[in-house]
């Protein structure tokens, strides 16, 4: 996995409160983390501020794990 | 619900509707209520903030739509959403020109209607939470509450393209870049700056304040009756009944991400 995979894991993790361990590329993000989406919205800002990046919306729209998730954060850095 | 409060010169008005202040004759009466009180003679400032978990506001209240649209017949359809967006109109606008010194709060969700009432502050403040959103055009419709002329009174036309066009979310770093925010603060520490900004603006000459305000802010009243009547040519067509109940229908678990 990319280094961004680690650093997004870590900051779930923390702003979460759960187990980075949990946290694997083939997970749903919104089942592990348990979150709806008014926190999806707040990870996005989060994410994007941690990276330096802007991710539009529809390119997050079919993603559904963390791996894909990653991805998308490397692929705008 | 909503709330207010007068101190110092200062109200407080709190969006305290759950899940995130969805805009619909409720939350639009509750306004038109406090702006029928407001006391602009012993006041100052205004900050609008919110108390939900969620954000600011979602927008427009898309299942009270959606059963307004259901609920009347085709031919009465057009005069009755003539009135709300009427009614609404007016509230923004009356929020918009109020001699006060408007400042919103602004956390996670800001999108749609909820963009649109945060558009009618003077000075905006967004905890890094914070998303701004104009989704309409997945409606098949545009903004309709007077976010279009608003917006482009404060960013250029090339960002309100960006956002109406794309429907996109941006963040708050984002929303400090293009000029529509003025300060972004940490999650949480929005409320005790605005009300810093308040009491700056308390210590200025009152008729000095207010005649910068209306100079520097005027309404743009004939965009505004352009987008209304853009808005009413849009929504009365089956596209937006179509959108709105696969919107109330959905089981999405991010049925307010654009």
């Amino acid at each position: 996995m990319s280094a961004s995979f680690d650093r997004l894991s870590q900051l779930c993790a923390k702003r979460y409160s759960v187990d980075a361990s949990i946290i694997k590329p083939e997970g749903d993000v919104f089942e592990t983390l348990k979150i709806d989406s008014f926190q999806a919205a707040e990870l996005m800002s989060e994410l994007e501020m941690e990276f330096d990046v802007e991710i539009p919306d529809y390119e997050l729209q079919d993603i559904k794990t963390f791996g894909a998730l990653s991805g998308a954060i490397d692929a705008r850095l | 619900m909503i709330r207010w409060t007068l101190r110092d010169g200062t109200y407080e008005l709190e969006l305290g509707r759950d899940p995130c202040n969805e805009i619909g004759t409720t939350v639009l009466g509750e306004l038109e209520r406090f702006l029928d009180q407001v006391d602009t003679e012993n006041a100052s400032a205004l900050i609008i903030h919110s108390t939900v978990r969620g954000g600011f506001s979602a927008g427009a209240d898309l299942r009270e739509l959606y059963n307004g649209f259901m609920d009347v017949p085709q031919k009465e359809q057009e005069p009755r959403l003539r009135e709300f967006i009427d009614r609404i109109h007016s509230v923004m606008d009356r929020l918009d020109m109020l001699p006060l010194t408007t400042i919103g709060v602004v956390h996670g969700i800001c999108f749609g209607g909820g963009f649109e009432l945060a558009l009618t502050c003077d000075i905006l403040i967004a905890e890094k939470s914070a998303r701004f959103a104009f989704p309409e055009l997945r409606l098949g419709i545009v903004p309709g509450f007077g976010g279009i002329p608003r917006l482009r009174r404060d960013v250029s036309n090339a960002v309100v393209r960006d956002l109406l066009l794309t429907g996109r979310s941006i963040n708050a770093k984002k929303a400090v870049t293009c000029g529509l925010v003025s300060q972004m603060v940490p999650v949480g520490a929005g409320l005790r700056a605005a009300r810093n900004t308040a009491e700056q603006a308390n210590k200025f000459d009152p008729e000095s304040r207010r005649s910068c305000k209306a100079f520097m802010k005027p309404l743009p009243t004939e965009q505004l009756e352009e987008e209304k009547e853009l808005f009413v040519r849009l929504a009365l067509r089956p596209v937006l009944q179509a959108a709105l109940k696969k919107f109330v229908e959905s089981d999405d678990p991010r049925p307010y991400l654009p």
